[in-house]
């Protein structure tokens, strides 16, 4: 169904006193909400990337060092990554154990690239590299500072999913929020990324 | 957290349509159905009621500011910092936390499910902790006023540096709140505007096309669109400006030096927040503006009996619009100093933009081509949204077209045309869709004598105040002025007689202010004491007048949810019993077989 | 059918007021005659639309007010009609754009030989500078910016000794030759607005910002700031003197360079000390935000100034005499009155200078 069809249909003759056929999408109303919400954070953090060129043309703009533990970070974050996506696929054979382990797993490593991006702010911080030093550590800190919230806010999502499959919630039942969880994971590591590969490009 | 309220699972998934009412989330105390509702018809009304008390106050600020052009110095609270102080915050109040908020969270909430058949909005929870972190939102910026310093005196751009330096009125707490509140609100309005959008992509009832929704459903979907898209940049360029200001970042200030003193500040850049701002702002335009165009096709349509004329057109021209609004932004930048270079092609773009909206405009005309035009509240309201607007939509195409902007730009011919297009204009359709549904929400119809005074009034009023003020703008007359005789006298090219335009601009709006109680006192009274309207009191084909309940209940369509067999606009149909036909009749009754 | 009429009455009176008003371009005082001629063809286009749109619908709305006996007709769209909508929309854009464009592409190509003129901006007042005899303007920072260099010159650049400092109320422009205004802010955003010569642009902050005119009508104009700047906005003003040649060479000779305004030449002119006072109080901005007739402003009046009692601040109260007002001067924010912001720069005056002052304010005083 092309989009151009759609909207070139004249609604007064098309199965006029009939019913239409008017499916919304074929995926969940949950996963539609999320796709549109990824929407929302790609706008985010494009504007940021925008803004991030337009500044770094400005002369007094001064690289930031790459900390080695950022390497480290993201690999954790990698893992998480993966990790989630096991659960995401015991879920969907329904097996209870892959899922439990796939989340605590997932989520461990989740809280450990927010403790090691906090590592990393210390360690710039005691290099001398403060929020006001320069534009481009303003950019480092305002980026992987929003980003962190993003995943937080990931993790409350995270945190209500876990609960629910430990007290005992059948995986059929949570296995939406898995899958949600997964999807959101997977978008804020490719937003990672690409900003991670932005600051070593720069 | 909305990652975790599903409804369906994916296996199961259900067509939305067919949620059974049971499903829905009934409160059983007071609180819950009328303040922590889930409603979105409730929520709908918290947000038009703190919209428009917050709107009351920025009506009042308004008129402060036209005593002060008229009779400069006659009211001693009002000084130059209390001047640019109240043009900042009627300004953002009017633009964000009004009509806003009342077009997509008051509008937007009532009407999609109803109006696309829908039980209520996909995720309500949600929806309702959008309200209450709009609500805040509003709080924070009220508290502004009570701070040291008072609230910002930036103008609703809030352009740094002058933001967040002492040369401004509230640089220290006005302008960290705004950032804030207006961080806040972006928060609540993307839970809302998520909403509105899935509800329209998910939860319309069988049969209901994308092509047969009607075109305020349309117009606001792609405005919530625009807003989710645009709004970002809003949160972006404040998060920015507050680290400029709270922890001396510098993205956007350059060296300065501020009233004598160096500021720590360097190799920022002011330009790049005005980029980020107009890339939120512009589609902020589009944003109060596409609801608008959607209500008056729907109002112009039911009361002139007759189909809404070039109904893909329209909606062509909604998409068009929405999609161009991205790629404009810099008309407002004409002269803020950006490589002029750029002038050429968002002048062109700018100037394409006209084409679509033309064509509504045409649309709109004729559609009461040929029409049965019923001169009810409602329509005389659309009627007057398509003259102001056809006046401040051609004055847009003098500050479009790059060289015509310059002259103009900063004047009040800035001021006129964007009060025409997207103060007057858009006001003028709220007050037409409020006297149209209101038999629907309240089951009573407004009184009809206060609403014929509350229109000409408003009406006549506000294009005597806007029309004259252009004219001021051409001779030069600059805008944000707290007075135009400086230390060196009244410049020599204002003529007396310019003044007296402000008088009597000044007059006219406050006919109009007060006007408005006369409208509020209508609310109120015709709530209870109102002529009963029953369920379909105009003869309208939506959905929302086929419900079962009027007001509808929780649920909306009662037990059954209804199925839709024919677009929105059956209007006189040849061969028809009556001049309407329900979107809800099927072809057995009534004929409609396909022309 | 009261509508009708209204909505008739608003058309014609809309078109009449366009031809009646005498609120209309101020004379033009540049060679951007041809921005005019742009905005009247826009006039008449958009007038026509106006006028014929406004008409039909007056006229549909007449011709089919709601009969009992009638419907209305059953018409979802006309192709045809629809495209010629478009199309006539489409070449009346392009009959706006065109031009405009056309004159776009003048405004932003400077002539090689326009003459160099600076205009510094700060909150609420206008200096000006020209390059001097090299035609070279000296490089500038903000970082320089101090009591005795307020423009921000570099000292090691030799462009910059002979750059003419004008920190008067006026900037004055040979007629007939092509200026180009580089625009500089020391602060915020402004923006060097003159309606008579149609052109404008704003100031920014840490970037030079130009526009180009040729003045072409002798006389006197009026210097506003048409970008939202703070809270003197409304009163920062300065005046733009267009003359002959001769008139403006023999101005600009009595301007001081930089190198003469460093060894402290120039700085005072002649006349009694109230009058050098008054050309400071103008040249140092203070009068845009202290008015001399009693009027609000950003700060306190000088009208009746002295011997007064204010209210400071902290409560307490203060005889406004000769010590009070020097400290204010040197020191605002020392004894803040109440209900005023703490925004007044700290004055940087020589003792002779600040005597001049304190003489004008006292006769300023009354």
């Amino acid at each position: 169904m092309s989009v151009f069809r759609t909207l070139s249909t004249k609604p007064w003759v098309a199965d006029r006193g009939y019913i239409s056929d008017s499916h919304g999408f074929s995926s969940p109303t949950a996963k539609v909400f999320l796709s549109i919400f990824l929407g929302v954070i790609t706008a985010v953090f494009a504007l940021l990337t925008a803004a991030y060129f337009i500044r770094m043309a400005y002369a007094d703009w001064q690289s930031i060092p790459v900390p080695a533990l950022l390497w480290l970070n993201t690999a954790i974050l990698i893992l998480s990554s993966v990790a989630l996506q096991w659960a995401r696929t015991s879920a969907r054979r329904e097996q209870a154990v892959g899922v439990r382990r796939g989340l605590l797993v997932g989520g461990a490593f989740a809280f450990a690239f927010l403790v090691g991006q906090f590592l990393v702010w210390r360690q710039l911080g005691s290099l001398g590299y403060f929020v006001d030093t320069n534009p481009s550590n303003s950019f480092f800190y305002l980026i992987t500072g929003l980003h962190g919230l993003h995943l937080l806010g990931g993790l409350v999502a995270w945190f209500r999913a876990s609960l629910r499959l430990w007290r005992g919630a059948d995986v059929a039942k949570i296995r939406m929020s898995v899958d949600l969880c997964a999807v959101y994971w997977h978008f804020l590591l490719l937003v990672w990324l690409v900003m991670f590969g932005l600051l070593l490009v720069t | 957290m909305a990652l975790t309220d599903v409804t369906h699972d994916a296996q199961d998934f259900v067509p939305p349509a067919e949620v059974a009412e049971e499903e829905l989330y009934h409160p059983k105390t007071w609180l819950g159905k009328y303040v922590f509702s889930q409603d979105a018809k409730i929520i709908a009304l918290q947000y038009s009621i703190t919209a428009m008390g917050v709107g009351l106050l920025a009506l009042v600020l308004s008129v402060l500011m036209r005593v002060q052009l008229a009779w400069p110095g006659a009211v001693s609270f009002i000084t130059p910092d209390a001047y640019i102080q109240f043009v900042t915050m009627h300004g953002m109040i009017m633009v964000i936390y009004l009509l806003t908020a009342l077009f997509l969270g008051g509008f937007g909430n009532y009407l999609i499910p109803l109006m696309v058949g829908a039980r209520d909005m996909v995720f309500p929870y949600v929806n309702m902790i959008s309200y209450w972190i709009y609500l805040l939102a509003v709080l924070i910026l009220l508290a502004s006023f009570f701070t040291p310093g008072g609230p910002t005196g930036s103008g609703w751009t809030l352009y740094p540096p002058q933001a967040i330096l002492p040369g401004t009125p509230g640089s220290g707490w006005g302008i960290t709140l705004m950032c804030i509140s207006l961080g806040i609100f972006v928060v609540g309005f993307t839970m809302g505007g998520l909403n509105y959008v899935v509800t329209v992509l998910q939860a319309r009832a069988r049969g209901m096309t994308l092509m047969r929704m009607p075109l305020t459903v349309w117009a606001i979907f792609t405005a919530t669109i625009l807003a989710l898209l645009a709004f970002p940049a809003l949160l972006v360029s404040a998060i920015m400006m507050s680290l400029d200001n709270l922890l001396g970042t510098s993205y956007f200030m350059p060296a300065i030096i501020s009233l004598g003193q160096q500021l720590d500040h360097s190799g920022g850049s002011p330009v790049l927040f005005q980029h980020l701002f107009w890339f939120f702002g512009h589609p902020e335009v589009y944003i109060v503006a596409l609801p608008a165009f959607g209500i008056v096709s729907e109002l112009l349509s039911v009361h002139a009996r007759k189909n809404i004329f070039g109904y893909r057109l329209m909606v062509w021209a909604i998409v068009v619009i929405g999609g161009l609004s991205f790629v404009v932004w810099a008309h407002h930048m004409y002269v803020s100093g950006m490589n002029p270079y750029f002038g050429f092609f968002f002048a062109t773009t700018t100037l394409i933009i006209a084409v679509p909206t033309a064509i509504k405009v045409y649309n709109w005309v004729l559609t009461l081509w040929r029409g049965n035009i019923r001169l009810t509240v409602p329509m005389l309201f659309a009627i007057g949204f398509v003259f102001t607007f056809i006046n401040g939509g051609l004055t847009g195409i003098f500050l479009g077209n790059v060289i015509v902007d310059v002259p103009l730009s900063d004047t009040y011919f800035v001021v006129a045309h964007f009060h025409m297009v997207m103060a007057v204009s858009p006001i003028l359709a709220v007050f037409g869709a409020v006297y149209h549904w209101y038999p629907k929400i309240t089951g009573r119809m407004l009184n009809d004598g206060m609403g014929k005074f509350h229109f000409w009034v408003t009406f006549v009023g506000l294009y005597c105040i806007y029309y004259p003020m252009h004219y001021l703008g051409i001779m030069g007359v600059p805008r944000r002025y707290f007075a135009n005789e400086g230390s060196n006298g009244l410049p020599d090219w204002i003529p007396e007689s310019a003044q007296m335009v402000n008088v009597g601009i000044t007059i006219a709006a406050i006919l109009v202010a007060s006007t408005q109680l006369v409208f509020l006192y209508n609310l109120y009274h015709s709530a209870t004491r109102g002529k009963p309207s029953g369920g379909n009191p105009w003869g309208a084909t939506t959905l929302e007048w086929q419900t079962a309940d009027t007001p509808p209940t929780h649920g909306n369509f009662g037990k059954e949810l209804p199925s839709v067999y024919r677009w929105a606009y059956d209007y006189s149909v040849p061969g028809a019993e009556e001049d309407f036909i329900p979107q809800n009749v099927p072809a057995s009754k009534k004929t409609g077989q396909a022309t | 059918m009261v509508l009708v009429i209204v909505l008739i009455v608003l058309i014609v009176g809309s078109v009449l007021f366009h031809f009646l008003s005498p609120w209309y371009l101020t004379p033009i005082a540049s060679n951007w005659g041809m921005i005019d001629d742009t905005l009247t063809i826009t006039f008449i286009v958009c007038g026509f639309v106006f006028v014929a749109i406004n008409a039909f619908m007056v006229y549909a709305i007449y011709k089919y007010r709601y009969r009992k006996d009638r419907r209305a007709e059953y018409e979802p769209e006309n192709k045809k009609l629809e495209w010629w909508l478009t199309a006539f929309t489409t070449v009346g854009v392009i009959a706006m754009l065109a031009p405009g464009l056309f004159v776009w592409a003048k405004y932003v190509e400077v002539p090689e030989d326009a003459m160099l003129v600076e205009a510094i901006g700060q909150q609420w007042n206008w200096t000006y500078r020209y390059p001097g005899a090299d035609g070279v303007l000296g490089t500038v920072d903000t970082r320089n910016i101090n009591g005795t260099n307020p423009f921000g010159l570099d000292l090691d650049d030799p462009n910059g000794q002979d750059d003419i400092l004008v920190s008067g109320p006026e900037v004055h422009l040979p007629i007939g030759g092509p200026v180009k205004m580089l625009l500089r802010s020391k602060d915020v955003l402004h923006d060097f607005y003159v309606p008579q010569i149609r052109a404008k642009m704003d100031l920014v902050p840490g970037m030079i910002t130009y526009f180009w005119f040729t003045p072409t009508k002798n006389g006197e104009y009026d210097v506003l700031c048409a970008e939202l700047c703070g809270s003197g906005h409304y009163n920062m003003r300065s005046r733009m003197v267009v003359e002959d040649e001769n008139d403006f060479q023999a101005w600009l000779q009595t301007q001081p360079t930089f190198a003469q305004m460093l060894a402290g030449a120039g700085s005072t002119s002649g006349g009694s000390l109230i009058e050098q006072g008054e050309q400071l109080a103008r040249n140092q901005g203070c009068i845009a935000c202290h008015s001399l007739d009693g009027s609000a402003g950003v700060g306190p009046t000088w009208k009746g100034l002295v011997g007064k009692n204010e209210i400071l601040v902290d409560g307490s109260s203060v005889l406004v005499d000769d010590d009070y007002l020097k400290e204010s001067i040197v020191n605002p924010n020392a004894k803040l009155v109440k209900g005023y912001a703490p925004i007044m720069p700290p004055a940087q005056l020589t003792e002779d200078q600040l005597d001049a002052l304190m003489a004008y304010l006292k006769s300023a005083s009354g």
